[in-house]
């Protein structure tokens, strides 16, 4: 092991940029389990449906992908909608959710990543942007833009949906629906239609998550099952539905996982996350996660 | 503290992060004795029942049950040293028959190991059904059945484990009165025929007054009133504790 | 009918289709019957925790790949017969379900079923970077020609042996159902609290189930190497595995042991089929599709079509 100190500046470095990646990753699923207890495990095929379509429209027509991302927003919403509605009358109220409403989700995963390698191969993509290839030099750091732009998006699509669920009745009312959906009744908001915009939401994030993704590393469509761990065990470690434990989450998940691939090799990557995940699960007492 | 006392509470607390559900709660319970436990909403009486019989751990105070403290004991192990309870809102085994309900207390809580079936089984799950009146739906699944039946179900299953201290929790929520009448007369009989200790938990109040021997008293995780029915009823903090001050 | 009669009838099911098998006298059959059978087991073992308890696993593809890597592993030190190998890699799956299990248990369904995922990749990891069974490259394994004393080519000794861990696995998942730990299980999956509170040690019974599921998942796993003779961790991990044996125990029915049976039979046979006639790929979405549709619409199964 060579530790030399620009080796590990620049893993602390690149680590922590990779982090902001993962918690856009997160977002979403921070919102559909931590607020709306759905667990969805199809999210990272979502994320990859977003890459895929951002690479499409940039290698066909050379759309900036971050552009691209932002425009099918409104298409992952209706998707997360349309998802929202089967899961809830089939699975929900019939309070078949633990068996049934995850295999669903394992179901969608499955025929999202299947679909993905049947429409194009199993050839890893790439994007082409004006910025990815730039690197700026800060002393012996290195901050790659296709690094850094990620996180940066990261960062303010985090803000804006914080903006949203703090400042606006819905964004009010989604967080509420986590707590006490009783009350939500009485406040004559329905607690259905606030879970199917919270999923919804939760849904178009991945559509921006994915087309960052395809800056940071090239996709095939098995990618997507490393991310399940590391979604996963970011939100668990972060604490549920809260923002600001997401990001300390993902970034300290970011920072470990880069350390490790850059000293020991990256083969041992997806055992970080996993690993972390079944850690805390274990010592964590079952208490915190609320929810009786 | 008396002999015959089959449950001793002493200095129990519990808290949810910052919140403090229940607080110092002292309490015994004697032998054979029908307790009642009303408060108002929120004040902490189904944090109690859900710490006597292991469902949540209590940070402080101790339990002990015949003698033998239940700290540490996790649900099933209590109710198998005889302590059983019902659940506000009922909890049946929705895959099950009415009779393969009554049948899993008798498996686990009462018998070590065993065969699942056998005309002893049959026969006590049986006069359980029928002592709560609802022998002609043993191969009826709980989904059909009406409010008070599903509650006379759980009653029924609590019972099969053969407790020897059984809390009711409000049990008779949103039952008509001449319901609320049938389960009180329910529990009598266990009582005075088995001699099964009852902590009945309602806010029914007519029908605790005519229940109880004692009544307790629980307000914001506090415990402001233990003695006879119609003396704590009268007492100034139990009246403001109900209708504010 | 009492158990030992149903074994009895296992048995002589399974012997008729080996006779079967030796009539049609096709390789090809021997092949894809391995195949099927596999499934048979795997989604039998799987529904005695998915479908009895409602706890899912989604760790499936380590406990095979854990079982046929003891193999590996045996082989190349050892020269055990195969049932030693079934039976250690049944133990070592069955061990490593337990420690899952016991890590996790205690949390709710759904990060159990998390947490199996997280295993899987865990130990899909271990096994890439472990030299001595071939890490990424992969192992190779001599398949025997013949098993002297029996007379029979090995692939249709291991088809024996398949039919073998069949009956096992339905035998033990029958006799689970009517007795009290079957009892005890349906109400983990009915209401563990209520359960808990009717004396039911719910945490003892879900490490039974998933040591048990995860034992005769890693059964069906040990032959591997010698069907495939060359093992590495891509194929043995693959998420086929997963999919297959959690949408066959859907799709039969999770409240019985035939639900696996059917779900097994239909789908297995549905794939070998596809994969000759479309594409590997194109056939394991039509079992996704199938999947969700059936979890869907059709909650109770095939096998909820005619027993209500």
């Amino acid at each position: 092991m060579d530790l030399s100190f620009d080796l590990l500046g620049n893993a602390l470095v690149s680590g922590l940029l990779l982090g902001g990646f993962y918690a856009s990753a997160t977002i979403g699923v921070s919102i559909s389990f931590g607020m709306l207890d759905i667990v969805n495990i199809a999210h990272p095929a979502f994320i990859l449906l977003g890459s895929y379509v951002a690479y499409t429209m940039n290698s066909n027509f050379g759309f900036d992908p971050i552009l691209v991302s932002i425009v099918a927003t409104p298409l992952f919403y209706f998707l997360g909608v349309a998802i929202y509605h089967v899961y809830d009358v089939s699975f929900e109220r019939r309070g078949d959710t633990a068996l049934r409403g995850l295999s669903f989700f394992f179901g969608l995963l499955f025929i999202t990543e299947v679909s993905l390698v049947l429409i194009f191969g199993v050839d890893y993509r790439l994007v082409d942007a004006v910025y990815i290839q730039t690197t700026l030099h800060f002393g012996v750091i290195d901050v790659p833009l296709r690094l850094l732009v990620p996180a940066l998006v990261s960062l303010v699509m985090m803000g804006v949906l914080q903006l949203y669920l703090s400042r606006t009745f819905i964004g009010r009312a989604i967080q509420a629906v986590a707590q006490d959906p009783l009350a939500l009744r009485l406040m004559a908001a329905d607690p259905s239609r606030i879970k199917r915009i919270a999923f919804g939401l939760s849904i178009a994030t991945a559509s921006v998550a994915g087309a960052i993704l395809i800056m940071v590393q090239p996709i095939e469509p098995s990618v997507g099952r490393d991310y399940i761990g590391r979604i996963f065990a970011i939100c668990v470690l972060g604490g549920l539905g809260s923002f600001a434990g997401t990001l300390l989450a993902a970034i300290i998940l970011g920072v470990m996982e880069n350390l490790t691939a850059t000293f020991y090799g990256p083969s041992w990557s997806p055992a970080v996350s996993f690993g972390f995940l079944l850690l805390t699960l274990a010592i964590r007492p079952s208490g915190i996660f609320g929810r009786t | 503290m008396s002999a015959a006392a089959i449950l001793q509470v002493s200095g129990l607390g519990k808290r949810f992060g910052g919140f403090v559900a229940l607080a110092d709660i002292e309490l015994d319970v004697a032998r054979g004795e029908r307790l009642g436990l009303i408060g108002p909403n929120g004040s902490g009486k189904s944090t109690l029942v859900n710490c006597l019989c292991g469902t949540l751990r209590n940070e402080s105070g101790s339990v002990r049950f015949e003698g033998r403290t239940l700290d540490g004991l996790k649900a099933h192990q209590r109710t198998r040293l005889g302590l059983a309870r019902t659940f506000q809102l009922p909890r049946p085994f929705g895959t099950l028959t009415l009779a393969e309900n009554l049948r899993i207390p008798m498996l686990y809580a009462v018998q070590a190991r065993g065969s699942a079936t056998g005309p002893d089984i049959d026969r006590r799950c049986m006069d359980l059904l029928e002592l709560v009146g609802l022998a002609d739906k043993a191969d009826r699944l709980p989904k059909d059945l009406t409010q008070i039946e599903m509650r006379k179900l759980e009653l029924a299953r609590a019972m099969a484990a053969e407790p020897r201290l059984l809390i009711a929790d409000e049990a008779m929520a949103g039952l008509s009165h001449q319901e609320v009448d049938d389960i009180l007369a329910l529990l009598v009989r266990l009582n005075e025929e088995q001699g099964i200790t009852i902590i009945l938990i309602e806010h029914i109040m007519r029908a605790v007054l005519s229940f109880s021997q004692r009544l307790v008293v629980l307000v914001a995780g506090r415990k402001i009133a233990d003695g006879d029915p119609q003396d704590v009823v009268r007492q100034d903090d139990v009246v403001a504790a109900y209708l504010g001050s | 009918m009492r158990n030992p009669v149903f074994v009895l009838w296992l048995i002589v099911a399974a012997v008729l289709t080996f006779v079967i098998a030796r009539l049609i006298d096709n390789a090809y059959f021997y092949f894809a019957g391995y195949v099927v059978l596999q499934y048979v087991v795997l989604a039998t073992a799987w529904n005695i925790l998915g479908g009895y308890t409602g706890y899912v696993n989604f760790g499936i593809s380590a406990f095979i790949a854990l079982g046929a890597y003891s193999t590996v592993v045996l082989h190349k030190l050892t020269n055990l017969p195969l049932i030693v190998m079934i039976l250690v890699g049944g133990g070592v799956s069955g061990l490593v379900g337990l420690g899952t299990g016991y890590l996790t248990l205690r949390l709710r369904g759904t990060f159990f079923g998390i947490a199996t995922l997280a295993m899987a990749v865990v130990v899909q990891t271990l096994v890439t970077n472990w030299e001595f069974v071939g890490g990424s490259r992969g192992a190779y394994i001599i398949r025997p020609a013949k098993v002297a004393y029996l007379g029979i080519d090995y692939i249709q000794y291991l088809f024996l042996m398949m039919l073998g861990l069949c009956v096992l696995a339905v035998g033990i998942a029958r006799a689970i159902e009517k007795s009290r730990l079957g009892y005890g299980f349906a109400t983990i999956r009915d209401d563990e609290l209520a359960a808990e509170a009717s004396g039911v040690p719910t945490l003892r019974l879900k490490l039974i189930a998933t040591a048990l599921s995860g034992g005769l998942m890693g059964m069906a796993g040990a032959p591997l190497p010698y069907y495939v003779t060359y093992l590495d961790p891509v194929s043995a991990f693959s998420l086929s595995y997963a999919v297959n044996t959690i949408a066959m125990p859907l799709i039969g029915g999770t409240s019985s042991w035939l639900g696996p049976i059917i779900g097994a039979l239909l789908l297995g046979t549905l794939q070998q089929v596809a994969t000759v006639t479309i594409s590997s790929a194109l056939s394991l979405l039509i079992v996704g599709v199938m999947l969700v549709v059936f979890v869907v619409a059709a909650p109770k199964g095939i096998v909820g079509w005619f027993w209500k």
